[in-house]
């Protein structure tokens, strides 16, 4: 029996690398978890693909549901499928699919052999960081359905939501951004070469018609620099001026004109060699530190709307008939049919059928509700068990839960970035610049006419903050790619500067200090022996029921056996007979009259052996790994707040993790929460919000920061400025003071900064700035920066490692869960 | 000395030929994805072989026949 027991542990799944469990699936000799992992190792089996396992060891996906019969019907509708083609010509067509378990190579050799598994298509191609597949095919021989569900059926499920369906991605914009760097790079390289020989000793004797021939080919080459590659610096120095506000791109538009009108002057007038390379070097480095700063997380999605939650379409009753009809189009009065586990896409009343709704994902709360016919529903719930049929009540864009997003559509983003440190100095800096230049200017005047205007466009082109500039993009762009390989993703770099003010943490509590997939079970009542257990398992795996399922997922190493005679009662329980013995699971109605429900609030599941009331399972949450530390470490800090849809079944817990200083709230809707962190918002506080799911999309917005927790990053997080591994959940207080210590940086490299400015304004001022030293201190300046902010950042995050190490080595019992699945992101 | 007017045009050209290649190919999407290349590489022409396979399957099949 040992043994056994030994051997069944050691099984790995072929396909997933699961744990088996005592009973594998086998196949070919092979062992599998599941029927699903198998029938996709046949399939590849069949088509000679084996060679998928070949690459890494266990790279399939496990799917608990193999079912998606009808979930891509929508794809037949013509009006959808062709809102997703890239490319349409005659039959030939060409699309782009998201798919989130991409994660390794196998995965992308797999894909782009999927001809092997259908000819009709004819090619595919892999784009790892994005996690897509681009696919043409030959619409005569497959359909964007049968494509879709040919994914799905080896488990590589694609995610269509309506959300990427409106927005083509701005992928433009980056490429545009390379161009400029490539052109400015180009141009950077010749001048400086050009320029070389004003600069070595004995550069008077060069023929007059070499320094006109070098000056007019760098007045060329600067062109394309000034006029490309550094537009977007006026343009948004231009329109900050307009809307009367100074920015960084002021000064450094200032700088740049000067720079070009100067050096100008001197090559058409022959006085000088003019400032060229610095010119372009700086818009060079410029350009380089935006790229830096810009680099995303382009397999993550931040912004996130209501669409990307619901079905794309839902089965539309007509004349008895059954339509797929994209969900924006459904109208008040519709029929709808919704099947298991399908999304109610608008509030509706319930017409036909009981509905069992599980409104986890809008409330919070675990425990599913129970609804007759003429019953109302609402958006956002989940139904378990058989189809019902509903009449829609509101369209889709009016019901209660988009509304939530719907009234944050016309606030503008612009306005959260004036209040940016860098901008908040560049105010001051410009001034300050201005009035020295104009006030050297003015000195020279009385002194030494000749020198005034020299001196003043001296004082503004050394004084161009291109080392002020590249600092924040280099210091706060390493932290976010340094946080994001600790398991934190941010949006941009600009909420490492966010973070660093917030004042108050705000946490969900289903899914969030909780985790929502894990439920503590036990049990209270007599001892249960194994042949109990046993039956109690077998029962349970007959049911779909939320509560059944925890309860048989719990039972991990018992074999079910079979039953007889069963019988599910909706909202009350089931029933059967198991080795002879009449066996009944559910609420205490349903057990037996006699008893009645504890008045405590938690779940209870009561158990009965032919009319003998043994006891109840509790079912209570179970509590994230290391949260009482985190509480303990983030209270001195921060003040907290916990707001939950649950009822206050969970309050004396909750009481000791929390400090008596804490808010904890109640049976909050989605709206309440948003109120809650509007309020705190109205106090002059700054809010972190973190949440998990739909019900705190519209507090995760309004917050200042709102981080989303989730189990797998590339799936289901609501609109947010960072996702955080729920796994890395503990660690909160170490990215918060990583997020403060990199503020440190860029506030150092500011000084430094000014530094250079200093010294270069020491010769600007005395009208002896000359080519040479603008050439040499511009990339000094930009280089020993950027090399500074990287350096340092690096060193923050490598301490905390090592701490960590440690730390985490103390609490290696309580971790064990973290899992190990490393993401490869760019 | 006037070489010198020739050497830089011709570097002007050799350069403005990289700096092409480049912007080319940024346009075609190289820099989209630095990943998949390196493990697409290393991947062997299997559908081919076993297309083969077959070819030399049904020819030896039919030279069994006649």
């Amino acid at each position: 029996m040992v043994n056994m027991q030994q051997e069944a542990k050691n099984q790995i799944c072929v396909h997933c690398g699961d744990d088996c469990g005592k009973h594998p699936v086998m196949w070919d000799d092979k062992p599998f978890c599941c029927n699903g992992c198998s029938t996709v190792y046949q399939l590849l089996h069949e088509n000679e693909l084996c060679s998928y396992y070949d690459f890494e060891s266990n790279p399939g996906i496990k799917i608990e549901s193999g079912k998606f019969k009808e979930k891509f019907a929508f794809l037949e509708e013509e009006e959808i499928a062709n809102q997703l083609y890239d490319f349409s010509e005659g039959n030939i067509r060409k699309l782009t699919l998201y798919v989130p378990a991409i994660h390794c190579s196998s995965c992308i050799w797999l894909l782009e052999n999927l001809n092997i598994l259908n000819s009709g298509v004819l090619k595919s191609v892999v784009n790892f960081v994005k996690k897509e597949v681009s696919l043409t095919f030959d619409s005569d021989q497959v359909s964007i359905r049968q494509l879709a569900e040919l994914l799905s059926s080896i488990h590589y499920v694609p995610e269509i939501t309506l959300d990427k369906l409106q927005q083509k991605q701005n992928k433009d914009a980056n490429k545009k951004l390379l161009y400029k760097i490539g052109i400015a790079g180009f141009c950077f390289g010749n001048i400086m070469l050009l320029s070389l020989p004003e600069y070595v000793p004995g550069s008077e004797y060069l023929e007059t018609h070499f320094k006109n021939f070098f000056g007019m080919m760098n007045f060329f080459l600067v062109l394309p620099v000034f006029l490309y590659s550094g537009n977007d610096y006026m343009i948004s120095a231009y329109k900050a001026i307009k809307h009367r506000f100074v920015n960084i791109d002021v000064p450094i538009s200032l700088g740049i004109i000067t720079l070009f009108i100067q050096s100008s002057y001197e090559i058409f007038s022959g006085t000088g060699a003019g400032f060229m390379d610095s010119l372009t070097g700086l818009i060079f480095f410029l350009l380089i530190g935006k790229w830096y700063q810009n680099r995303t997380y382009q397999a993550l999605s931040f912004e996130r709307d209501y669409r990307s939650y619901f079905p794309v379409a839902v089965s539309k009753m007509e004349n008895g008939q059954e339509v797929s009809t994209p969900i924006e189009k459904l109208k008040k009065g519709d029929i709808i049919l919704i099947r298991n586990q399908e999304l109610i896409p608008a509030d509706s009343i319930l017409t036909k059928g009981d509905a069992q709704i599980d409104y986890s994902f809008v409330t919070g709360e675990s425990k599913p509700v129970f609804k007759e016919a003429g019953d109302q529903i609402f958006a956002g719930g989940k139904q378990m068990g058989s189809a019902i049929e509903l009449t829609i009540e509101k369209d889709v864009v009016q019901s209660r839960l988009t509304q939530l997003w719907n009234q944050f559509d016309e606030e503008n983003s612009e306005a959260s970035k004036l209040n940016s440190l860098i901008d908040r100095i560049s105010k001051h800096f410009t001034l300050i610049i201005i009035a020295i230049a104009a006030l050297s200017g003015v000195y020279w005047l009385f002194n030494d006419t000749s020198k005034a205007i020299f001196a003043f466009t001296s004082v503004l082109i050394v004084a161009c903050p291109c080392a002020l500039a590249l600092s924040a993009p280099f210091a706060l762009g390493n932290t976010m790619r340094l946080m994001g390989r600790l398991g934190i993703y941010l949006k941009g770099s600009h909420v490492v500067e966010k973070i660093n003010s917030i004042t108050s943490i705000v946490f969900d509590k289903t899914g969030t200090i909780t985790q929502a997939d894990e439920v503590k079970i036990s049990f209270e009542g007599e001892k249960l022996t194994a042949e109990d257990y046993v039956a109690v398992k077998s029962l349970t795996r007959h049911s779909t029921h939320i509560l059944s399922s925890s309860i048989y997922d719990h039972l991990k190493d018992i074999s079910p056996e079979n039953v007889e005679d069963y019988h599910e009662l909706p909202s009350m329980g089931i029933s059967g007979m198991v080795n002879g013995r009449e066996i009944k699971l559910g609420s205490a109605k349903f057990i037996s009259e006699g008893i009645s429900e504890s008045k405590s609030l938690t779940t209870e599941v009561y158990y009965s052996v032919d009319g003998n009331v043994k006891g109840h399972f509790t079912l209570s949450n179970q509590y994230r790994s290391g949260l009482s530390d985190l509480i303990k470490n983030l209270s001195s800090k921060y003040d907290l707040h916990v707001l939950t849809g649950d009822n206050d079944a969970e309050r004396e817990n909750l009481e000791k993790i929390f400090p008596a200083s804490s808010n904890l709230r109640y049976d909050q809707s989605p709206n309440d929460k948003l109120e809650y962190i509007n309020q705190l918002k109205k106090e002059g506080k700054k809010v972190l919000m973190i949440g998990d799911g739909l019900n705190d999309a519209g507090a995760l917005k309004s917050s200042d920061v709102g981080i989303s927790i989730a189990d797998d990053v590339y799936h289901f997080s609501p609109a947010c400025d960072a996702i955080l591994e729920s796994s890395k959940f503990s660690e909160l207080t170490r990215f918060l003071s990583i997020t403060k210590k990199s503020i440190w940086i860029v506030k150092l490299s500011f000084l430094l900064s000014f530094l250079y400015n200093f010294v270069g304004l020491y010769f600007a001022i005395q009208g002896i700035l000359s080519p040479i030293v603008a050439a040499l201190l511009m990339p000094i300046s930009s280089v020993s920066i950027v090399a500074f902010t990287t350096i340092t950042t690096n060193l923050i995050a490598k301490n905390k490692e090592s701490e960590n190490k440690i730390t985490n080595n103390k609490n290696i019992e309580q971790k064990d869960f973290v899992s190990a699945k490393s993401v490869q992101l760019n | 000395m006037s070489v010198l007017f020739v050497l830089i045009g011709v570097s002007m050209l050799v350069a403005g030929g990289f700096l092409i290649g480049f912007l080319w190919a940024v346009k075609k999407g190289q820099y989209d994805d630095s990943y998949s290349p390196s493990v697409r590489i290393l991947f062997e022409d299997k559908e081919k072989k076993a297309e083969e396979l077959l070819d030399l399957e049904n020819t030896a099949k039919k030279n069994h026949k006649s």
